[in-house]
């Protein structure tokens, strides 16, 4: 029996306006290389980092969204290295004495069952810049003259490192532990949680334990996962190919690797000492970054309702199942129209199955957010009425629901000027039958000679008669009536 | 409060009817050749702003950024670098009408201390030119020692201000950490550096202090409502002022004879004033050499990393990115500023932090409380700003000779703390300095009691630093 031992370090990038420590716009993404750049963050000699408010009220919301004890004093520090993409030749980082220390988040893992994730550390970094190896298909910094091209616009934005406790035991916890605090970053509005735009990035430790013989394989690190869909696969490769060498009695090197694309497998990145020393020393031109409690307590007012909790609060007022109250406030704007909807009309489970079924679907197709959609919770109230009073058909109702968010038309206004009103008269649909049996008499042998599956052949037929205004029970009903009787 | 004696001074010094700017640069013109204490001199902007030094022409270190200046930093570097943006303090000065005319030689990244270290040779000493500046601000001491220029910036971090001054008889200021931004000033290391004028009296000195001083939303490292600090009028007044002399400082073995002297007189004409001097002891003192370079170059190691030659500067391109990075610090920096990169590389190591640069920050801490303890009982500690008088260019060749130079003025340096340099008594016709350091913030102290000091000294005239005869003409 092989135990996996996985922890997390997650960047993300903050949504300030400006960059962590010059005032250059931080959402540079899409603009034109190194146009977002001032002597500062281009490491001009003579400049001097200053820490801009936004970082630390950003900063200090993640931390206590993730259950994190913010320190009074924390302090940065230089991560010393050379790289042609951080131009001062160091990282500042907090090293030493971090943002914020001890917090934890509990992962939804399915069946209502939640994991305690433990947060080891927060901490303020500041990102680097962006090289651009032009022609050369791998990262490496051996790239021929001219060969490598360096974009300055994301250096210096601002970064939090939220490092995870190796409490993850599986790949796909691990995802689900990625998309948690993706969720609650989005949710207090710190960052965007856009993995494919490098607003939030993964590295991830594995080590697996032999639970037969207590022996530990040594630690290994993937960097660079860039998708929630690959932190799970990049883990199951090197949980299989770990333990495949512990089997083979073959030791696990320490290593970095790094989560291929092309092959789908991670392959070494470099080995442990190859890593170089950072020489971390305090940053001496940043005085230590004190919160008070009373800026605390500031902090702690602009946070909202957090994920989890509200779940839980799903769950419990609207006695929603755990998978759509998951779904709901997966999206915040979502479940914020959802409570909208259900004050007007009470009934959240019905709501919660046209939002969490055939909106989804359709934002998905088309790319957008409810917001962005003409879906106002009014259309909802009005389309369950519509049900309700019969007057028109759930079938009908599918169509019009998407008109609703297309083009934002009240549903009642549909109905009306297209004639969508349910048939509910029998004789129409009475008619409807009658030419349907004429058309196929066959059919109308095959039900009278036992093979009642073909009453469904006949409600087809009123339903297309109809164009799906006819109630479906109905139709039903009065087809047994008439291939019965005759 | 006063009017600028700075001005007072130049009306004295311009004989001629030719407006301050060209008198100066005529002058410039005239003898830089021969003192070597300028690096660029340019045409200033002749529409200076309205304010209190309108019209005076002033030069910077070459390390201090100046929009459109070359900021060599004594580099072959940075030979070719023009500043994109302005320091603080140079936009300040101008702001109160000082025009800048010229940028002055120094040690190689300020690592040095007597621009030997400098690519552009070392400049001369013009009480005699056969010996060093002293340095690392030794073009801003040489040119106002001359009278080359009124007044000078330059940076101080083991003492770059203090004991050039002292070796070209002016004054030089080292103002309280924090107390003046060193946004623009290139770094060397962080913690140490400052930023303060040389000039040819304490009073001139204050002057540039009042503009220069002050919080700067650049520099989150200044200190905010310091600014008054300097709004009042020097008080020399020496009677009841407790000085403390380390005895470690007098028992140092490198201590010249002839600057013992000059000390020892001053330190009697100071309790003919009424002034009352007492040996102490200050036990870190001895440590502060040591400790001073386990901290600036782990500094410095840090701070120099960004010259490698990808966005800037000199660059030497090679097969890959760090062998280019190799070749074009080897071929960049000199000799000095390799060896200290290197020492700091190797003390910031995980495997030697905690035995070198973790010690050094603790021995750090110790100082502070011990002078923290002595400003409970003096005013004020007083030693001579260098033990030595300048030596003679290309004499020393030793590093450790002129490390160990710097052991009276490090101190004021590793504390954040206020430090001036007053020509004292000469021996052999070449200038002494005599150093007043006094407790953080307390800067117009330090200067009100070196105005006391200066009235005293018996080097100066008529309150003025005198230019050497050479260039009084
Ligand atoms: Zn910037």
């Amino acid at each position: 029996m092989f135990k996996t031992v996985i922890g997390l370090e997650i960047h993300a990038q903050l949504s300030t306006p400006t960059k962590a420590f010059c005032s250059c716009p931080a959402d540079t993404f899409g603009d034109t290389e190194n146009t977002a750049i001032c002597p500062v963050c281009t490491g001009q000699p003579g400049t001097i980092p200053v820490l801009g408010e936004e970082t630390v009220r950003l900063s200090v919301m993640s931390a206590l969204a993730l259950n994190c004890q913010v320190s009074e004093i924390s302090c940065f520090d230089r991560k010393n290295y050379f790289y042609p993409d951080l131009p001062k030749g160091y990282q500042i980082t907090q090293y030493f004495r971090p943002l914020a220390r001890n917090g934890f988040i509990e992962v939804r893992v399915g069946n209502g069952r939640k994991s305690h994730i433990r947060i080891n550390r927060i901490h303020i970094e500041e990102d680097a810049g962006k090289t651009i190896h032009e022609g050369a298909s791998s990262i490496s910094a051996s790239g021929k003259q001219g060969g490598t091209l360096v974009d300055l616009n994301r250096c210096g934005i601002p970064l939090v490192e939220i490092v995870t406790e190796p409490d993850i035991t599986s790949s796909r916890e691990a995802r689900l532990a990625m998309e948690s605090i993706r969720d609650i970053l989005r949710y207090i509005g710190v960052c965007t949680g856009d993995m494919e735009k490098g607003a939030l990035r993964c590295d991830a430790n594995i080590s697996v334990i032999n639970t037969r013989n207590g022996q530990s394989s040594n630690r290994v690190e993937v960097k660079n996962i860039n998708s929630f869909r690959f932190v799970e696969k990049a883990l199951d490769y090197e949980y299989k190919r770990i333990t495949q060498a512990m089997k083979d009695g073959k030791e696990v090197v320490k290593e970095t690797r790094t989560w291929d694309l092309a092959s789908k497998t991670t392959i070494t990145m470099r080995k442990k000492e190859e890593e170089s020393d950072y020489r971390y020393f305090p940053e001496p031109d940043l005085p230590p970054l004190r919160i008070t409690g009373s800026y605390l307590e500031e902090v702690k007012k602009m946070l909202p309702e957090l994920p989890d909790e509200k779940i839980d609060r799903f769950m419990r007022d609207y006695a929603l199942p755990e998978h759509d109250a998951v779904v709901l406030v997966s999206d915040k704007e979502l479940s914020g129209f959802f409570e909208e909807t259900v004050k007007v009309t009470q009934r959240p489970k019905e709501v919660s199955n046209w939002l969490t079924g055939d909106l989804l679907r359709i934002l998905k197709e088309r790319d957008m957010t409810v917001g962005q959609s003409e879906l106002v919770p009014d259309h909802i109230v009005d389309l369950l009425r519509l049900l309700d009073s019969r007057t028109i058909s759930i079938s009908v109702a599918k169509e019009i629901f998407s008109e609703c968010v297309r083009l934002g038309k009240m549903p009642s206004n549909i109905v009306e000027e297209k004639g969508l009103q349910q048939v509910d008269d029998e004789e129409e649909i009475e008619s409807a039958i009658r030419q349907a049996m004429k058309d196929n008499p066959k059919a109308v042998d095959q039900y009278r000679a036992g093979k009642k599956a073909v009453l469904s052949y006949f409600i087809g037929a009123v339903m297309r008669r109809t164009k799906g205004r006819a109630d479906p029970a109905v139709a039903g009903s009065v087809a047994r009536r008439l291939l019965e009787d005759d | 409060m006063d009017k600028s004696v700075l001005k007072k001074s130049l009306e004295e010094l311009t004989r001629s009817e030719l407006p301050l700017e060209s008198f100066y640069r005529e002058r410039i013109s005239r003898f830089n050749g021969e003192i070597n204490a300028f690096t660029e001199v340019r045409e200033a902007n002749t529409d200076c702003h309205e304010g209190p030094l309108k019209g005076i022409p002033f030069a910077a270190k070459d390390n201090i950024h100046s929009r459109g200046f070359r900021t060599s930093c004594g580099s072959r570097m940075l030979k070719k670098y023009y500043s994109p943006y302005s320091a603080t303090v140079i936009d300040r000065l101008g702001r109160a009408g000082a025009c800048l005319i010229g940028k002055t030689n120094m040690d190689e990244f300020a690592m040095g201390s007597s621009t030997e270290n400098s690519c552009y040779g070392a400049s001369r000493n013009p009480w005699d030119t056969r010996r060093i500046s002293g340095g690392s601000s030794g073009g801003s001491a040489a040119a106002v020692s001359a009278g080359l220029i009124p007044f000078a910036l330059g940076s101080d971090t083991g003492g770059s201000i203090r004991q050039p001054a002292a070796l070209c008889g002016i004054v030089g200021f080292k103002p309280s950490y924090g107390l003046v931004s060193r946004y623009g000033l290139t770094a060397f290391a962080s913690s140490l550096d400052q930023i303060g004028p040389l000039s040819r009296s304490v009073k001139d000195a204050l002057d540039v202090m009042r503009v220069i001083a002050g919080r700067d939303p650049k520099d989150a490292t200044t200190v905010g409502a310091e600014r008054e600090l300097f709004d009042h009028n020097l008080e020399p007044d020496l009677s009841g002022k407790k000085l403390a002399v380390p005895k470690e400082v007098l028992e140092y073995e490198g201590l010249d004879g002839r600057v013992y002297g000059s000390f020892m007189d001053m330190i009697e004409r100071i309790r003919q004033e009424g002034g009352i001097v007492d040996e102490v002891s200050v036990p870190s003192i001895k440590h502060v050499v040591a400790v001073y370079y386990l901290i600036a170059p782990a500094e410095a190691s840090s701070n120099l990393a960004r010259y490698e030659g990808t966005r800037y500067g000199f660059s030497e391109l090679s097969s890959s990115y760090l062998r280019s990075v190799g070749i074009t610090r080897d071929m960049g920096l000199g000799e000095e500023v390799k060896r200290r990169i290197l020492l700091g590389t190797f003390t910031l190591s995980s495997a030697y932090y905690d035995a070198y640069y973790s010690k050094a920050l603790k021995v750090r801490r110790i100082l502070d409380s011990e002078l923290s303890a002595l400003f409970g009982d003096y005013d004020f500690l007083v030693n001579p700003t260098c033990p030595v008088i300048a030596p003679k260019v290309g004499e020393i060749t030793d590093p450790l000779v002129f490390y160990l130079m710097d052991i009276y003025t490090i101190a004021a340096n590793l504390s954040g703390l206020p430090s001036i340099s007053i020509p004292a008594q000469p021996a052999d016709n070449m200038p002494v300095g005599f150093q007043i350091t006094g407790p953080r913030m307390k800067d117009m102290d330090v200067l009100s009691t070196g105005a006391a000091v200066e009235a005293i000294s018996p080097f100066l005239k008529d309150g003025i630093a005198p230019i050497p005869e050479r260039w009084d003409e």
